[in-house]
């Protein structure tokens, strides 16, 4: 096996509602078809942190699991950010997106803050943004996904979003068409479905900037890539394409 | 009551009928009609019923458990109200009234036990307050329509909180288990659990300690022991249970009850349609007690009321009471003396129920729509499998082995099955990787083929045609077993593909 690539799944017992760990089962098996030797840290709180990060993975949580969460999430907030500044990879979905942002404010008022890496805020609305998305990036192309959320997000100025949505009343917040945010090499969206099986793309996207940060070079073939790797990789693709076109034309 | 309350049967009556040969099937219209000329029609015509309500609720093995208390307590004696599988909102309820009010609005049963979908179960308690309750669990389950997870138990803690008589809950759940906390002991309600016994508890992960695939594997590289279950959350030995499933065999179970193991054979199949049963021995044990404190004492002064007068009768056979007349009252005179009083003599026969009785009725029970029905085709037993959610998908592969077997998978995203696939990929699929998958079909059958990739689960046909690869699925290797796993939509599609060749039982649930 090649180089071993770590990788960082945050708060997994917490923060994995709608199948958010879907994202790290797909980086896991496409780096191992790569060629490298993929090393899953299941991060809780308490628990200690990784020597070496190479790309960090969040998903979406209840309010009682941000509650579990939250006081260790602020006492690894310098690392967190340090880390995202330097251009590790990451990837982090709904709940983990809106506590990478400034702050939360919740429906009665009360304020959450958040660690800031993210130049956006949320807040709580009554009412559910809920159902299947597709959104338009110049890096991803079509971005599939399933959006849920209450919390509404407003991304500051120069912030820029993951991609665009036609419809009003769907995105980071239903009003200005914006979906997710980019900064540096950290993802946030709100994107449930899981988010990288249908969106290799992006999977790889996060597996090349982790590897180059790494290793200098993303180079397959030098980390001992077979044909069969290479091959089933190709059939997994061809399968992501039918359920993109398929998850496209459904309802929302 | 509104003036115009006493047509209400008979308007409710005429649009059910209108609206069955307007589509062919009883729908939830004349309800509609009906909540809105008659508002208090549901909770009057139940408040006749004399051992009231029973609301059974939860995410997982509602309707299985609905049939088990009802079916249990019919084969105890009683005559039972309940509604058919796919009616659990408060609406569907309302008219399947209908369709058994006689015209002067008399409700023709001893109990109703009523199957409510989490949301519509607070609307019903404004209306009704349910006598019996029984909470099966809380899981991640079409999020998309009632949010998370913690809202999901705070509509359950409603119908605790509204109950009169006896809470039943899991103790196994914790979501569900605190909810004793919101019950209305103060007012004489009673709390009472079902649980499992520890051997058994693997097969219940609680839903917040959801072992994913990635878990599951990279246990060598979790340096920091990342995923172990919250003590707190397992202090469930501290309750005592009224039921506990102690072991589960083929076809057997056996269940513990107070300090006593009661064996039985079961038709029903797979470890937590046992535990349902645990769940509904629960509820009628419940149901016992309160008709002995209530119609016991009747009995009893009968008793002594006609000892008197039968013991120069001789009874039916000829024979005069040797062993004390009292003991044995003429039946006949009894019952009337009882309807004079109001006391159906079913009910006096229902309190005397053994526990022995109970188990043997919870034995007898048949597997409901999809939960474990098998269909034969063409000489192969076909398993129907229905999955909802993570939770109920991994029990049902977790009971169901898959080796000697043939495996299908089919998922649709339709309102009823829920739009998002999110959950798939909270369910671990390595089971089948030694066997792998035949057949793959449904709207979303690429988003479960991706699904099974990731797991590295070998799959042969994929195709959203849903008919024709069910078709040929159950037609391929005669004589070998066959299990398809379907969500709700698909499952519905699947029976009726199914039907045309092969004797399909009809599972009341329309299209």
């Amino acid at each position: 096996m090649g180089q071993v690539i770590d990788i960082v799944s945050l708060y997994p017992k917490d923060m994995n509602i709608y199948g958010d760990s879907g994202n790290v089962l797909t980086i896991r098996r496409r780096l191992a078809l790569y060629g490298y030797e993929p090393r899953v840290h299941a991060y809780n709180q308490g628990c200690e942190w990784p020597e070496h990060v190479d790309m960090i993975l969040g998903g979406g949580g209840q309010d009682t699991g941000q509650k579990k969460i939250i006081d260790d999430f602020f006492q690894r907030a310098d690392l967190l950010r340090s880390l995202a500044a330097d251009g590790v990879p990451m990837l982090m979905i709904c709940g983990l997106y809106q506590l990478f942002g400034e702050y939360f404010e919740t429906v009665d008022g009360s304020r959450l803050e958040g660690i800031g890496v993210i130049g956006a805020y949320t807040v709580g609305r009554e009412t559910r943004m809920i159902g299947n998305l597709t959104e338009h990036s110049g890096d991803f192309g079509g971005i599939i996904g399933y959006e849920n959320h209450s919390g509404q997000t407003f991304l500051r100025d120069g912030v820029q979003p993951l991609g665009t949505v036609d419809a009003d009343g769907t995105g980071n917040n239903g009003e200005d068409h914006t979906e997710g945010a980019r900064v540096n090499n950290v993802i946030g969206t709100y994107m449930h479905g899981s988010l990288l099986p249908k969106n290799p793309a992006i999977a790889d996207f996060l597996i090349r900037t982790a590897v180059e940060r790494r290793d200098g070079t993303f180079d397959p073939a030098a980390a001992g890539q077979t044909d069969e790797q290479r091959a089933e990789l190709r059939r997994i693709d061809a399968i992501a394409d039918r359920a993109r076109r398929v998850a496209m034309s459904r309802p929302r | 009551m509104a003036w115009n309350s006493f047509a209400t049967p008979l308007i409710g009556k005429a649009v059910r009928a209108a609206s069955r040969l307007a589509h062919g099937g009883g729908s939830a219209f004349p309800g509609k009609i009906v909540e809105r000329i008659d508002p208090d029609f549901l909770s009057r015509t139940l408040a006749q019923l004399p051992l009231g309500v029973v609301l059974v609720s939860g995410t997982n093995g509602k309707t299985t458990t609905t049939r088990m208390v009802a079916s249990m307590l019919e084969s105890l004696g009683l005559k039972v109200f309940t509604n058919p599988t796919g009616s659990n909102f408060t609406r569907g309820v309302v008219s399947s009234l209908l369709a058994e009010v006689s015209l002067s609005g008399k409700l023709d049963a001893d109990i109703a036990v009523l199957e409510l979908d989490e949301a519509y179960a607070v609307h019903f308690v404004r209306q009704v307050r349910p006598d019996y309750c029984l909470l099966l669990n809380v899981m991640r389950d079409q999020l998309d329509r009632f949010g998370e997870i913690d809202n999901t138990a705070r509509l359950l803690s409603k119908a605790a909180e509204a109950t009169t008589g006896t809470v039943v809950l899991n103790r196994e759940d914790p979501r569900i288990a605190r909810l004793a906390d919101v019950v209305g002991t103060e007012d004489g309600v009673e709390v009472r659990y079902f649980g499992l016994d520890e051997s058994l508890r693997g097969f219940f992960p609680s839903d917040d300690d959801m072992r994913t695939t990635v878990d599951a594997e990279s246990q060598d590289s979790l340096e920091n022991g990342g995923n172990t279950v919250d003590s707190a959350d397992r202090a469930a030995d501290a309750l005592p249970a009224d039921v506990t499933l102690r072991s589960v065999g083929d076809h057997r179970a056996s269940f513990v009850i107070d300090g006593e193991t009661y064996e039985t054979t079961v038709k029903l199949e797979g470890v937590y349609n046992l535990y349902n049963a645990a769940a509904a021995l629960a509820v009628v044990r419940a149901v016992e007690a309160d008709a002995q404190a209530m119609f016991l004492p009747f009995e009893e002064a009968l008793a002594e009321a006609s000892a008197s007068d039968t013991a120069d009768t001789p009874d039916a056979n000829g024979k005069s009471g040797t062993d004390g007349a009292s003991d044995q009252p003429d039946q006949t005179a009894a019952n009337a003396i009882l309807r004079q009083a109001g006391v159906s003599p079913r009910m006096i026969a229902f309190a005397h129920a053994t526990t022995q009785a109970m188990i043997d009725a919870a034995g007898e029970v048949t597997p409901a729509f999809g939960r474990g029905e098998v269909i034969t085709v063409n000489g192969s037993p076909v398993e129907l499998l229905l999955v909802k959610n993570p939770m109920g998908f991994r029990l049902s592969l977790a009971s169901f082995k898959p080796e000697g077997c043939n495996t299908m998978i089919c998922i649709n995203d339709e309102y009823a099955d829920g739009r998002d696939m999110s959950w798939l990929w909270d369910v671990d699929f390595t089971s089948l990787r030694g066997t792998g998958v035949k057949a793959v079909s449904g709207v979303r059958a690429w988003d479960m083929a991706l699904r099974l990739e990731y797991d590295q689960v070998p799959v042969e046909q994929v195709s959203t045609d849903l008919e024709e690869t069910v078709m040929a699925f159950v037609n391929a290797d005669p004589g070998t077993p066959k299990h398809i796993y379907c969500t709700y939509t698909a499952m519905l599609r699947t029976r009726a593909a199914l039907a045309k060749i092969a004797d399909v039982a009809d599972a009341g649930v329309g299209k």
